[in-house]
């Protein structure tokens, strides 16, 4: 009962903020349009765009989580809420909910113009791609819960977005295969949750084979979700310094 | 129900530490129930840092803090204690009504308290107002109607009423009072000596150790003062040594 109400209310603040919400649905879209008129050739862009829509959803719910719980930790709505009978996971799985809502929203839209009329071809399940989005959205919103407890500030919050950010996609295999890497980046390609949520949407999207390896992926991505949200729950402290 | 003998609140050899700093050293007393208690002193003192040590947000070097009879921090106690904090704690994106909303849904109030304590505190015009677009006085009644939710036994006010105008703090005043009539232990902070006349009981602190703890009438009589800053700065004096 409490983590709806939570996620109703995040829905709230998002509703009353419209260019937030804007910004959070198009981007991902008007991307996608840019990419596919920069590369010009329709094989190669269907070889980025699965890429893109893994990427997507975790980018913007990492940044769009980290700087909300940050703003509940300075306010104090953090420490009122702390005092109160909502528990710490109430409050992640609330996030979760809401911004899970608002991802689906933002990978529908961008799934549609790349479908329609980017001409992306889909060769696998429309539902296995969405459940690769959702859960790496998922994973945004544990692992930026879990960083904006390091952050102080909003500035020191948008800071960790490269930190975790560029690492999983510089050894995620999209740039180098994973294979082709050097045996110590490759073993850290194998830690990294987002090299398993890149060859889930790949899988997804361009062979439609959701086989082991797929399911395998999905159980990594969804496993670093949990071990993420647990992570995250430990560092709301009912007691502060 | 417990015996009104049993205090509110009992805190013995309460010490907190944070950073390298000792905030509180040792303390003790008691809070009488149904009262309105008032916690006074300078801004540093410790007062907020005591407050959290009630409310169970405060991590605590030693002492016990007991609460309604239950150690501080206990989850039965989360929804026995309104709490409203010193900056203004409420969602500055959602409209005062849906802040209401959220806070009550939490503390699972019943659906008819959002009205009834914007209405306490007189924000009636103000329900679909969003929060960053108040001003400094309605964010603080905006803060502190959620902390009235859900009817508490015990309220934990930390100066609820900087940066009000003389005519709704008197009002708010009357709502403490009115409140403690129907048997609400208040403990309300303040650094504003003139308020500490309408409480019962006064504990005064500074740098972290209780100077007094007595009725107004007492302290007023104790320091041979008519005027409670006057008092205040007595017992400082005496506390000096010559």
């Amino acid at each position: 009962m409490i983590t709806l109400a939570t996620a109703r209310r995040i829905l709230a603040q998002l509703r009353n903020d419209h260019r937030t919400v804007a910004l959070m649905v198009l981007v991902p879209s008007l991307i996608m349009i840019l990419l596919y008129y920069v590369i010009d050739n329709e094989p190669v862009f269907a070889q980025w765009a699965p890429a893109l829509l893994s990427i997507f959803p975790f980018l913007v719910m990492f940044l769009v989580t980290s700087i909300a719980t940050l703003r509940e930790r300075t306010s104090g709505t953090l420490e009122r809420l702390m005092a109160s009978p909502l528990r710490q996971l109430d409050l992640l799985l609330g996030y979760g909910l809401a911004f899970g809502a608002a991802a689906v929203l933002q990978v529908a839209l961008a799934l549609t113009v790349s479908l329609t009329w980017l001409g992306l071809d889909l060769r696998g399940d429309l539902w296995a791609l969405v459940l690769v989005a959702l859960l790496n959205s998922l994973l945004g919103t544990a692992l930026g819960l879990f960083c904006s407890a390091f952050a102080r500030s909003e500035f020191q919050a948008v800071q960790f977005m490269p930190l975790v950010m560029v690492p999983q996609l510089l050894l995620g295999g999209i740039i180098v295969p994973r294979d082709q890497m050097a045996t110590v980046l490759e073993w850290i390609s194998n830690v990294l949750p987002m090299s398993y949520a890149l060859e889930a949407m790949k899988l997804a999207v361009m062979t439609g084979d959701l086989g082991s390896d797929f399911w395998r992926d999905i159980a990594v991505v969804a496993g670093s979700v949990l071990l993420a949200l647990v992570l995250g729950a430990a560092t709301l402290k009912r007691r502060t310094p | 129900m417990m015996s009104s003998a049993e205090p509110a609140i009992a805190v013995t050899g309460l010490r907190v530490v944070r950073g390298a700093r000792e905030v509180l050293h040792g303390l003790s007393f008691e809070v009488p129930k149904g009262q309105i208690t008032g916690l006074l002193g300078p801004s540093g003192c410790g007062k907020t840092t005591l407050i959290r040590s009630i409310v169970g947000v405060q991590v605590v070097a030693g002492g016990e803090v007991t609460v309604l009879g239950r150690p501080a921090g206990s989850a039965e106690l989360r929804r026995l204690i309104g709490y409203s904090t010193q900056n203004p704690a409420i969602y500055r994106d959602l409209s005062v009504m849906e802040n209401l909303r959220y806070f009550a849904a939490v503390l699972g109030a019943p659906k008819t308290d959002p009205a009834r304590v914007l209405q306490e505190v007189g924000l009636e015009g103000h329900a679909d107002q969003l929060g960053g677009t108040l001003s400094g006085g309605q964010l603080s009644r905006a803060s502190l109607a959620v902390s009235l939710l859900g009817s508490p036994q015990l309220l934990v006010l930390d100066e609820p009423t900087v940066g009000l105008d003389p005519v709704l703090r008197k009002e708010l005043w009357e709502l403490f009072g009115g409140l403690a009539e129907q048997g609400v232990t208040i403990l309300v902070s303040s650094h504003v000596m003139d308020e500490a006349a309408r409480c019962q009981r006064l504990i005064m602190l500074r740098d972290g150790d209780i100077l007094a703890d007595d009725s107004p009438e007492g302290l007023r009589a104790r320091t041979d003062t008519a005027d409670l800053e006057q008092a205040f700065l007595r017992l400082i004096e005496e506390r000096q040594p010559a």
